[in-house]
């Protein structure tokens, strides 16, 4: 392998994010785009096809002086730029908690104890994963976003376009996502989770409405909480143990040589950067930015970084009271984000409440730490980035079309835009029905569970699996309704919907390949962490699923040419005699016409926000809380 | 694999006979309940012959491969149980099928069949963790998710599992849409959401979805038949008599109680999860550590 290769992946996207600052014209900038994106991709996939050649971990860069200083100025540069903007939005508390942290990361850095010398970066299976979902999603979503922002702003005249700062945005958010999956030092890795903090604060205010700055400060100062434990994890690994490389703390924790704390504290930054209860508010509250960047966020970079941390940490966590501690908030996350997705009909809403439950899942899984758990996370991070980010650009091109992303408004659908109304029902079955990718992920996690012997996790995931059956079936037939619909003209562009295709295939593509996925890289990736790897869901089951995706789609298909010609009468629903009309009306007891409305469940009283948020929040932060002194006391 | 495939094969051409038969049965005690004589017990199999010479009426062009779908993938979810399929995928494979009939039911925009629908949903997300956990409570107590496995101890699985199977019992209710919860599909016409889910189904698309449902019924009965059967012949003597129990108890319970709201179903079925699941698993689990 060769570094440049790998510097190359890490520093070019910065330098597009540079030239996107300084252009101006539109269609040099989808150029610029264009061309990033497809360098990344061709890098990454030639990253990964001289691994294979190799199949072997590779460390590179131990003497890095000069880069040190400049991640050194790099810190300070974010530090002034959060201080500064806190002042601006009168926003205080926040610059104290970057202050604080970067005073201590440079501390060990400039003037701290004698550290081990070491790699800062490591190429391996799970690092070479996260690149590729990195660079290929984060790409195409920047593809996406070309066309996404022409139609944005066209009907959002109230927004100034900042384009060419949005588009900068995004390449140093990928920039900053390998360079955070490729550290292996902390204090590298550090840098890099920071960026990706104030990337996604800046993301967020895009809009520089009240509600945008609100909610971007929101994201900050919980992602900055995180950090402050990152920072702390930092400086006791480095006083106690001399050193500051992430698989020698947790081969050290897992041995028992260390106490569990600096463990405890990067677990609870990734859980603050998965949004996990209770820090799950700010990626609601992400919801406000242009959604190319919500697609970012949720599938790809962002909350995905958090669940990498977590699998990184899984060894050090099986058995123990931060596994406890981690599996226990994911469980519950789970179990509590599909509930309050059953109440939502905004679109985006109830994505992002899914994205939480998701990661809920894989945190679980992680935090349970045995080597089946992870194969599960593994998967599901897979799936999971796929399957959302394709969702979210569905939404997001519905939304310019249709002026609306309320999924009361999608009846019909599959009539007036018959391609993204597919692409939405792929997308769906994708994140909840058999035979599909995540399904099978969230049954080894149910196996996985099981041998683990936690009732508590068993149940969550049962009722958590029941709410999300729930929530995605409502939507599905909202899409496939038939509804009488004014023609809806679909200004989505081409690039969009490239890079939706591009989705869709994967998508599909994935489920067939798992099973070699699992053998040849899973697996080996797994027994290279615990030492041992055993198959979690058996090859016959594997087959049994394969049968059921073909049965999927050639069954319904094959039925449906049998029964195309079976009828010429099509009838009226039954409307009890009242109808008026095309069967779209009916006549109502005063003898005036209506319009013939037929809505979803919310069932808000039950499942609403104003119901569960509080008692949700207040009982994961007092899990938090309890297990985190229980850890500190067991430190000192 | 001779076994395997007789069985499958003896399932997907006896299931609908014996569903019917069962059906045929439930209607004529439930008339005896009621102080009626009731239809032949052969009755079922001829409303179905006769709807299947009546015209299909569409409002969707969709509605007729969704009902299809929803027929074939119940008989591939009990042709994988009886070749002794791993039973969370039999699960999985079942709540897929069941969106069929949803989809197809929705597809319409009908409110009534909306509401059926909704309903429907409400309904599989009051049973749903049951049903997981009584797949979870069958690998408990014979260390083993696969159906071929759990009918292949030493010892029945009930005696480990009498709180599952209670409540499986109990969900069977929902999942059978007998009353009180038959929300998503009333038992009867002229109530206030007509046929629910099968309202705007006509003709032979409405006899599939009876004879689906046949094949369901089966298929719920066999779950409820493997918590009894053991290499021992007389297990299944004992399995065949609870499941007559169990299905006259269904027909006892539709008959002597009205249709409960929507919310209760959730709360009441969720309650039972967590108490009769939820206690029998944390039980089994101390047992498990002890030993």
């Amino acid at each position: 392998m060769n570094l440049n290769l790998i510097a190359f992946l890490i520093l070019f996207p910065f330098v597009v994010a540079v030239i996107q600052k300084f252009v101006k014209n539109n269609k040099i900038r989808g150029g610029v785009t264009y061309i990033g994106a497809a360098a990344i991709i061709l890098t990454v996939a030639a990253i990964a096809a001289t691994w294979i050649t190799k199949q072997e971990s590779i460390e590179l860069l131990v003497n890095t002086e000069i880069i040190d200083k400049v991640i050194i100025c790099g810190e300070v540069f974010l530090v002034c730029l959060i201080t500064y903007l806190s002042f601006k939005y009168k926003k205080y508390p926040v610059c104290l908690l970057s202050i604080v942290q970067t005073a201590m990361v440079i501390w060990v850095d400039v003037a701290g104890p004698e550290l081990e010398e070491g790699a800062h970066l490591l190429i391996d299976r799970m690092s070479l994963i996260m690149m590729v979902i990195v660079g290929v999603i984060g790409s195409l979503i920047c593809v996406y976003a070309v066309g996404y922002l022409a139609g944005y702003h066209e009907h959002h005249k109230e927004v100034e376009d900042r384009r060419p700062y949005f588009f900068m945005l995004l390449f140093v958010f990928l920039g900053a996502m390998f360079g955070l999956v490729l550290s292996k030092n902390l204090l590298w890795m550090d840098f890099f989770w920071e960026i990706t903090s104030v990337c996604s604060f800046l993301l967020i205010g895009y809009t520089r409405t009240e509600e945008a700055v609100n909610n971007s400060f929101r994201a900050l100062w919980m992602n900055l909480l995180g950090g402050l434990g990152f920072a702390t994890a930092i400086v006791y690994t480095a006083v106690t143990a001399g050193t500051v490389d992430l698989g020698d703390l947790v081969a050290m924790a897992s041995t028992g040589s260390i106490a569990l704390l600096p463990i405890a504290l990067l677990a609870f930054a990734a859980l603050t950067k998965s949004a996990q209860m209770p820090f799950s508010s700010w990626l609601l509250g992400a919801m406000v930015a242009p959604t190319p960047s919500s697609a970012l966020l949720h599938s790809a970079t962002m909350v995905k970084a958090g669940v990498y941390l977590l699998i990184r940490l899984a060894p050090a966590m099986t058995g123990n009271q931060v596994g406890l501690m981690i599996s226990t908030i994911g469980g519950f996350t789970f179990f509590a984000a599909s509930m309050l997705a059953i109440a939502q009909s905004d679109g985006k809403k109830v994505l992002a409440y899914s994205t939480i439950s998701n990661l809920g899942l894989i945190t679980a899984c992680a935090g349970i730490g045995t080597s089946e758990t992870v194969w599960a996370a593994v998967f599901l991070i897979i799936f999971h980035a796929v399957s959302k980010s394709m969702l979210f650009q569905g939404v997001g091109s519905i939304e310019n079309s249709l002026h609306s992303r309320d999924v009361e408004d999608m009846g019909g659908l599959l009539r007036s835009l018959p391609k993204l109304a597919w692409i939405m029902i792929i997308g769906i079955c994708g994140m909840y029905l058999a035979p599909f990718g995540m399904l099978i992920s969230k049954w080894a996690a149910i196996s996985a569970f099981i041998d683990s012997g936690n009732v508590l996790m068993i149940i969550f995931l049962i009722f958590g699996s029941a709410t999300t059956v729930f929530y995605w079936s409502k939507w599905l037939t909202k899409l496939v309704s038939l509804k009488k619909v004014e023609p809806v003209k679909n200004v989505t562009q081409k690039n969009q919907m490239f890079s939706l295709y591009i989705h869709a295939c994967a998508m599909i593509c994935l489920c067939f390949v798992f099973p070699l996925l699992s053998a040849q890289y899973v697996l080996p990736m797994i027994e290279g962490m615990y030492g041992a790897a055993a198959p979690v869901i058996s090859d016959g089951n594997l087959y049994t699923m394969a049968i059921l995706l073909v049965a999927i789609v050639v069954f319904p298909a094959v039925m449906y040419l049998f029964t195309r010609n079976m009828t010429d009468e099509y009838t009226q629903s039954y409307l009890a005699g009242v109808n008026t009309g095309d069967g779209s009306k009916f006549v109502d007891s005063f003898g005036g016409e209506k319009d013939l409305v037929v809505s979803n469940w919310y069932m808000d009283g039950i499942f609403g926000e104003k119901k569960l948020t509080v008692p949700c929040t207040i009982i994961s932060a007092v899990i938090i809380v309890v297990m985190l002194c229980v850890i500190m006391g067991g430190a000192f | 694999m001779t076994t395997k495939i007789i069985f499958i094969v003896a399932y997907l051409i006896l299931a609908p006979f014996i569903g019917g038969l069962l059906d045929g049965i439930d209607r004529k005690i439930s008339a005896r309940m009621q102080g009626r004589k009731g239809p032949s017990v052969f009755q079922p199999f001829f409303d179905v012959a006769k709807l299947f010479n009546k015209e299909v009426l569409l409002v969707n062009k969709a509605q007729a491969f969704l009902v299809l779908s929803y027929l074939g993938f119940i008989m591939f979810t009990g042709a994988l149980l009886y070749s002794g399929a791993d039973l969370l995928l039999c699960f999985f494979t079942l709540t897929t099928a069941a969106l069929f009939l949803v989809l197809a039911s929705c597809s319409t925009s009908s409110p009534f069949s909306s509401i059926g629908s909704q309903r429907e949903l409400l309904q599989m997300m009051a049973y749903e963790p049951m049903v997981i956990l009584t797949a979870i409570g069958f690998y408990y107590a014979t260390g083993s998710f696969k159906a071929s496995n759990i009918v292949a101890g030493n010892m029945s699985a009930i005696v480990y599992l009498p709180g599952i199977f209670v409540g499986f019992v109990f969900i069977l209710t929902i999942k059978m849409r007998k009353s009180p919860f038959d929300l998503s599909a009333s038992h009867h016409p002229h109530q206030e959401i007509v046929k629910g889910i099968t309202t705007e189904l006509s003709g032979g698309l409405l006899a599939i979805t009876d004879i689906a449902e046949w094949y369901e019924n089966v298929f719920l009965l066999s779950i409820v038949g493997m918590f009894l059967i053991n290499t021992s012949v007389v297990s299944i003597v004992a399995a065949v008599a609870v499941v007559i129990v169990v299905y006259f108890l269904e027909i006892l319970i539709d008959n002597t109680s009205a249709r409960m709201r929507w919310d209760k179903v959730l709360k009441l079925a969720w309650s039972v999860t967590i108490i009769a699941g939820g206690i029998n698993l944390v039980v089994l689990q101390v047992l498990k550590s002890l030993i």
